[in-house]
C-alpha cells in the first residue's frame, strides 16, 4: 500500500515499516537531481520535519518526513549516484525506510488518486 | 554638457523617447512621487579627463609610496616585487571587464584563472579543496570561524594570541550575528603551547585559530596540536601566510581542518590596505560548507573538458536565507593577480621570495640586537621574516625620528596594545637591498645613542 | 579525444624553468635549516608550474582571450549594472601614491589618501542623502551585513531583545535573506502583489514588535519603482523597525531620487555597479554603507575626519561602533576609482547618468513588447524583466535564447532571476551604451524571436560560435573536480 504527502514524498507500507522517498513528479520538477543528503540509521523525526535534501545544479529542496518515526535504513546508492532518482524514483530510488510510532497517520496521507489530482491542479 | 561615458546626443534622447512613446524623460519618471526627484548635490563641478589626472596626481604626491622610502612596516601587508607580467596580463580588460562566470561558454579564461588558483592554494596549504577566493585575509578568518560553528554545531571559537589583532577584531563582529563567543587564547608570541590550548578547549569548542607565521613574526610548532584539537571534537584553523608556505611544511601535513589566509604579497598592490585576496581551504568532507564561488571541471556537449562553477546550491543566489554565506561577489580579479605572480615563481621562486625574506630578516636582527640596550622581543621564538624589536626608545619616537631618514623602520605595537611601548614590529622583504638594512641599523643606532646621550646628561644634571 | 582549449598551467614546464628572478639574499646570515627546526620546513615542494616568463604570458593572455567582456560587446547582465569602466579610473589607482602605500604607515605620510576617503565619504552622504558614511565594506553583500548588523546594534542599545526578524521581499537579491540569517535574524518574506511592487497589506499584517528591519531594493529587482515607498517607510517606522536600502539598483536613480528624503535608515552602495569600478570577473567590489542619525553611532571603525586645521586622520574611537567589519580601511583602490568617476561627472552628469539609463531600459522594453511577453506594462527604470514562456511554449526557453544571443557577440541577460517570474529575462543595458547597439540588440533578439518559430534547433544547440559548446553542469555538480593534480 502506498500513500503520498503533499510535499511530494510517499510512503510505502512493508508489513510495519515504511519506505519513503520522492516521486516522479518531484525529480521532474526538480531536473537532474546532483545531491542527496539524507540521515543516519537511528534518527527519529516528527511528520512534516525536515529529514534530508536533494539538489539540482540550480535547485534545493527539502524532504519531508511523511509519517513520525525512526530511520531503519538508508539507501546509499542514491548518495553515491543521484541520478537514480530521475531514473527510478519509486523504485530503486527510495531514500529511507522508517518504523512509526503512528501507524494511523500512514492512512491519513493522500491516495494515489488523491495526489495525482493534487498535483494535475498544479 | 557632455561627457565621455554618456554617448547620445540630444537627438538621440528625442528619437528614443519618441519610439517609448512619451513626450520626455520626466514623465517617464513621473510614476516616483516629485517631491522625492527635486534634489540638489553638494558635489565639485564636472571634470575633464585631463583635470581629472592632474588632481589625482596631486593628491598621490601627497603620499609617501614605498618606493620613495626604505620600508620595514608588514603586519599583514607586505612590500613586495610584482613581476611586470603580472601586472601587464591581469589588467587585460577582457579580465578586468568581465562579470562573475555565470555564462561558462563565454568565460572560460576566468573559470580557468580560477581553478588554477584554487589548485594553487590546495598545492601550498596540503589542503584538498579551495575556494575561488574571500575578500581578504581578516574576513577568511571570520568566514572559518562561522564554517567550523556549523560543522560542528558549537558555539565558541578559541583564537590563539598569534592571530593578527584586526583578524580577531573582525571575527569578534561576525560573531555578533549568530551569537558566538570567541575565546581568546593569550600566547601571543611563543610557539604554540598544547597544554594551554588542551586547558582552554571547551566542550562548545568548534575551533582553534593560530596563525603561521605569527602576528609577530614568530613560527609555532603546529605539531601535536591537530590531535589535541580534534580530540576535544574541534577543528584546527590555521592562518597562514602563502609566502611563508615556499619554505614552512603545508598546514594540511598538521592535520589542519581549515587553512586560510592573505594572498595580497602574491601579485597584488600595498594600495592602502585593500582591495586584496583572502583564501580558504578544506577538506573535501566538509566541502559544502565552505562558502563562495568553487569552480569545477566538465566536459562541453562534443566531450571537451572545460570549467564551469559548481556546487552553487550553497551559495546565496540559489540557498537564499540557508545559505553557507552570504559572500556573492569576492576578489576575482586579484586572485589572477596572485595566480600569475605564482606561475611565474613557480616553486624555486616562491622559496627564493621566502628564503631571501628570511635571511635578510636575520641578518637584520643580529646587526640591530648588537646595539646598546636593543634586543628581541621573543628570543625564545623561532621567526621567518618579520621580528619585534624592543628598544631603549619609544618606539614610536624611534620610527618617527627615522621617517626623516627616509625610512619607515616598522610598526610600534602600542598601535594595537597600549602597554608595548617600546616595541617595534619589523618585516623584511625581497624588496629591502641589504644597502636599506644597513642605513635601518645606522638609524637606530643613531637616535638609541642621542637618546642614551640625553640620559646620561641627564643623570649628571641630576 | 578533445583536449582542454589551454592545458592547466600546474603541470606545465620543466624543473629550473621560472618566469621570475629573485634578489639573492646578499647578506651574511645562517640559512634557514639553522634557524628553524627541521620539522617545520617544507618537505615536498608545492608543484607549481616551471616555465619561462614568455610561457607564461601566453597562457594568460590566452585565457583571457577566451573571456566576454564589457570592452568586448555589449553585456545587459540585469543587476550587474555592467556599465563601462573608464580607463582614467585604473591609471590613477596605479599611481605609485596610491597603489604602494601601507595601512600602517603614519597618518602624516597618508594625507592624500586620507583626502580621497573623506571627500568621498562626504560625496556618497550628498548622494544619499544620509548623514555618514563608511568605507570599509568590500563588496555589496558585506555592506549588507555592515548594515544589519548595525541595526541589530541599534535595537539591543534600545533593550529592545525582542526584534528577531527581517522582512524581505519575494523577488529580493539572495544576499538579502542570506545576510538577515547570517546576522542572526529570521526571515520573513513579504510578497509582491501584480503590479510588481511590495503588498502594502501583506507588509503590513507582518509588522510588529518583532520585526528589525525590512530590506529593500528600489528600484526592485523587475526594475520598477516601489511608488509606495513613503507610505512603506511610515508603517515601518511606525512599527518601530528600521529600513535598510540594497544599493544593487542605485544606478537608477543616481543623482535623481535620494534614499535618505525616502526615509531609508542605512544604504549600502556597490562601487563595482553605479560608481564605475571593473567587476574583475568577480570582484573586488567595494560595499560603503551610508546612514542616518539612527545609526551613525554603530558604524564600524575606522572612519576618516578632517580637523579644523585641514588635517585628515582616522577616528576610532566610537564607543557604540560594531567593531571593525575588515581589516585596515576597505578596498582602497576602489575607493580611487569612485573618486575619479564622480568628479568626471558632478552632480549634473550623474543625473544624467541614471536618466540615460532608464531611458535606455525603457527604449529596450518598447521595441520588445511585440515578441516578448512582458508581464509588467508599467514603465520600468534601469532594468525591466520579460518572460520567455510564450518561446519555451515552441521549446526554447530562456536558457537557450541566452545562449543563442552569445552567437550575436552578445552576453546573456541575467535568467531565471527573479524568482517571482517564470523563464525570467532581466535586462540592464547602462547608459553607457549607445543607440546603435541598443539597436543590434533588438535585432538579435527579434532574429531569435524568429528562430523559434521557424528554426528552433538553431536556437536548441546554441552557442554555435564560442570555443566551447554547452557546458554539462550536472556532471560539475555530480562528480565534483575542484583541483588539478600531479
Amino acid at each position: 500500500m502506498i500513500r503520498f504527502a503533499t510535499s511530494h514524498e510517499y510512503a510505502r507500507k512493508e508489513g510495519d515499516r515504511y519506505r519513503v522517498g520522492i516521486t516522479p513528479f518531484a525529480s521532474e520538477q526538480l531536473g537532474d537531481v546532483v545531491y542527496v543528503e539524507l540521515p543516519k540509521v537511528g534518527r527519529t523525526y516528527a511528520a512534516g520535519e525536515e529529514f534530508g535534501v536533494v539538489e539540482s545544479v540550480k535547485a534545493v529542496s527539502s524532504l519531508y518526513m511523511p509519517v513520525a518515526g525512526t530511520v531503519v535504513e538508508v539507501n546509499d546508492p542514491v548518495v553515491q549516484d543521484p541520478g537514480i532518482l530521475n531514473s527510478d524514483p519509486m523504485d530503486r530510488g527510495w531514500m529511507v525506510v522508517i518504523e512509526t510510532s503512528d501507524p494511523s497517520a500512514f492512512d491519513a496521507l493522500l491516495t494515489e488518486e488523491a495526489y495525482q489530482a493534487e498535483i494535475a491542479s498544479h | 554638457m557632455t561627457y565621455a561615458y554618456l554617448p547620445h546626443t540630444p537627438a538621440d534622447r528625442a528619437a528614443m523617447l519618441d519610439s517609448i512613446g512619451v513626450s520626455s524623460m520626466d514623465a517617464l519618471l513621473s510614476h516616483i512621487p516629485k517631491a522625492l526627484r527635486e534634489v540638489r548635490l553638494d558635489l565639485p563641478r564636472p571634470h575633464a579627463e585631463a583635470e581629472i589626472q592632474q588632481r589625482l596626481a596631486r593628491l598621490a604626491a601627497r603620499n609617501v609610496s614605498a618606493s620613495q622610502q626604505a620600508s620595514f612596516v608588514g603586519a599583514g601587508v607586505t612590500h613586495r616585487y610584482r613581476p611586470a607580467a603580472v601586472d601587464q596580463i591581469a589588467s587585460r580588460s577582457e579580465f578586468y571587464t568581465a562579470y562573475t562566470p555565470y555564462q561558462p561558454e563565454v568565460s572560460q579564461g576566468t573559470l580557468q584563472a580560477i581553478f588554477e588558483f584554487q589548485s594553487m592554494i590546495c598545492e601550498l596549504t596540503g589542503m584538498d579543496v579551495a575556494n575561488a577566493s574571500m575578500y581578504d585575509g581578516s574576513t577568511a578568518v571570520a568566514e572559518a570561524a562561522l564554517m567550523a560553528v556549523r560543522v560542528t554545531n558549537r558555539p565558541r571559537v578559541l583564537v590563539c594570541g598569534s592571530v593578527h589583532p584586526e583578524y580577531e577584531a573582525v571575527t569578534r563582529t561576525y560573531a555578533q550575528g549568530p551569537g558566538l563567543v570567541i575565546d581568546s587564547l593569550p600566547t601571543r608570541a611563543d610557539a604554540t603551547d598544547v597544554a594551554a590550548v588542551k586547558a582552554a578547549l571547551t566542550p562548545d569548542t568548534s575551533a582553534l585559530i593560530v596563525q603561521v607565521p605569527g602576528v609577530l613574526g614568530t613560527v609555532a610548532d603546529l605539531a601535536g596540536l591537530a590531535d589535541v584539537v580534534h580530540a576535544a571534537g574541534a577543528l584546527l584553523v590555521v592562518v597562514a601566510d602563502p609566502i611563508a608556505l615556499g619554505v614552512l611544511e603545508a598546514p594540511g601535513r598538521w592535520g589542519a581542518d581549515l587553512v586560510v589566509g592573505e594572498a595580497q604579497g602574491l601579485g597584488n598592490a600595498m594600495s592602502l590596505g585593500g582591495p586584496h585576496v583572502g583564501y580558504m581551504a578544506c577538506r573535501d568532507a566538509h566541502v559544502r560548507q565552505l562558502p563562495g564561488r568553487i569552480c569545477g571541471m566538465s566536459q562541453d556537449a562534443e566531450g571537451r573538458p572545460c570549467f564551469t562553477l559548481t556546487l552553487q546550491t550553497r551559495e546565496q543566489h540559489i540557498r537564499r536565507e540557508k545559505a553557507a554565506s552570504n559572500i556573492c561577489t569576492n576578489q576575482a580579479l586579484n586572485a589572477l593577480f596572485s595566480t600569475i605572480h605564482l606561475a611565474l615563481l613557480g616553486p624555486e621562486g616562491l622559496r627564493d621570495v621566502a628564503r631571501t625574506s628570511a635571511l635578510r630578516a636575520h641578518h637584520l636582527a643580529d646587526r640591530l640586537t648588537r646595539l646598546p640596550g636593543c634586543r628581541l622581543a621573543h628570543p625564545e621564538s623561532p621567526f621567518l621574516s618579520e621580528f619585534v624589536l624592543t628598544s631603549p626608545v619609544p618606539a614610536t619616537q624611534l620610527r618617527d625620528a627615522l621617517l626623516a631618514r627616509g625610512i619607515l623602520a616598522g610598526l610600534p605595537l602600542d598601535t594595537w596594545w597600549p602597554e608595548r611601548t617600546h616595541d617595534l614590529l619589523i618585516a623584511v622583504t625581497e624588496m629591502n637591498a641589504p644597502e636599506e638594512l644597513e642605513a635601518l641599523v645606522a638609524g637606530i643606532a643613531a637616535v638609541v645613542s642621542a637618546q642614551g646621550g640625553q640620559r646620561s646628561q641627564e643623570a649628571v644634571h641630576a | 579525444m578533445p583536449e582542454l582549449l589551454q592545458p592547466v598551467i600546474l603541470g606545465e614546464g620543466a624543473p629550473g624553468r621560472r618566469g621570475v628572478v629573485i634578489p639573492e639574499p646578499a647578506v651574511a646570515a645562517p640559512e634557514l635549516a639553522e634557524v628553524l627546526p627541521a620539522s617545520m620546513l617544507r618537505r615536498e615542494a608545492p608543484a607549481l608550474p616551471q616555465q619561462s616568463e614568455l610561457e607564461t604570458v601566453r597562457h594568460y593572455l590566452r585565457l583571457s582571450q577566451l573571456n566576454h567582456a564589457i570592452d568586448k560587446g555589449f553585456y545587459p547582465l540585469g543587476s550587474c549594472t555592467m556599465k563601462y569602466n573608464p580607463k582614467v579610473n585604473e591609471w590613477a589607482a596605479r599611481l605609485d601614491g596610491m597603489a604602494n602605500i601601507h595601512p600602517y604607515q603614519p597618518e602624516s605620510q597618508l594625507q592624500g589618501a586620507l583626502e580621497i576617503m573623506h571627500d568621498l565619504q562626504q560625496w556618497l552622504c550628498a548622494i544619499t542623502g544620509l548623514e555618514r558614511c563608511s568605507l570599509q565594506p568590500a563588496a555589496g553583500a558585506h555592506g549588507e551585513l555592515t548594515g544589519i548588523l548595525m541595526i541589530k546594534a541599534y535595537h539591543q542599545h534600545r533593550g529592545d531583545a525582542r526584534r528577531t526578524r527581517v522582512l524581505v521581499p519575494d523577488s529580493a537579491h539572495g544576499t538579502n535573506p542570506a545576510t538577515a540569517a547570517v546576522a542572526g535574524f529570521e526571515v520573513v518574506t513579504v510578497a509582491s502583489d501584480g503590479r510588481g511592487l511590495v503588498d502594502l497589506a501583506d507588509l503590513k499584517s507582518k509588522l510588529d514588535d518583532r520585526v528589525a528591519a525590512l530590506m529593500l531594493t528600489n528600484p526592485n529587482t523587475l526594475g520598477l519603482f516601489e511608488e509606495d515607498i513613503l507610505e512603506i517607510q511610515e508603517a515601518v517606522h511606525a512599527a518601530g523597525g528600521l529600513l535598510y536600502y540594497d544599493g544593487a539598483n542605485f544606478n537608477a536613480i543616481l543623482g535623481t531620487v535620494r534614499p535618505g528624503d525616502m526615509g531609508f535608515d542605512v544604504v549600502h552602495l556597490n562601487l563595482h555597479k553605479t560608481f564605475s569600478t571593473p567587476h574583475g570577473g568577480g570582484g573586488p567590489g567595494s560595499g560603503p554603507v551610508v546612514v542616518g542619525k539612527a545609526l551613525e553611532p554603530f558604524l564600524p571603525v575606522p572612519i576618516v575626519v578632517r580637523d579644523a586645521s585641514g588635517t585628515y586622520r582616522l577616528e576610532s574611537d566610537r564607543p557604540l561602533t560594531i567593531g571593525r567589519v575588515k581589516a585596515f580601511f576597505g578596498n582602497f583602490g576602489m575607493h580611487v576609482r569612485a573618486y575619479a568617476y564622480i568628479l568626471a561627472h558632478g552632480a549634473e552628469g550623474l543625473a544624467q547618468v541614471s536618466r540615460d539609463a532608464v531611458l535606455n531600459a525603457n527604449y529596450l522594453k518598447a521595441n520588445l513588447k511585440e515578441a516578448f511577453e512582458m508581464p509588467h506594462a508599467q514603465p520600468c527604470m534601469h532594468e525591466f524583466v520579460m518572460s520567455g514562456s510564450r518561446q519555451k511554449a515552441k521549446g526554447c526557453n530562456t536558457l537557450l535564447m541566452g545562449k543563442r544571443l552569445i552567437d550575436f557577440g552578445i552576453h546573456p541577460p541575467t535568467i531565471y532571476f527573479p524568482l517571482i517570474v517564470p523563464e525570467a529575462m532581466m535586462i540592464e543595458p547602462t547608459e553607457t551604451e549607445s543607440k546603435e547597439t541598443l539597436d543590434r540588440f533588438v535585432t538579435a533578439m527579434h532574429t531569435i524571436a524568429r528562430e523559434v518559430d521557424e528554426t528552433p534547433e538553431v536556437v536548441q544547440q546554441a552557442p554555435h560560435t564560442t570555443p566551447i559548446k554547452r557546458v554539462d553542469e550536472v556532471l560539475a555538480a555530480r562528480k565534483p573536480v575542484l583541483r588539478w593534480r600531479p
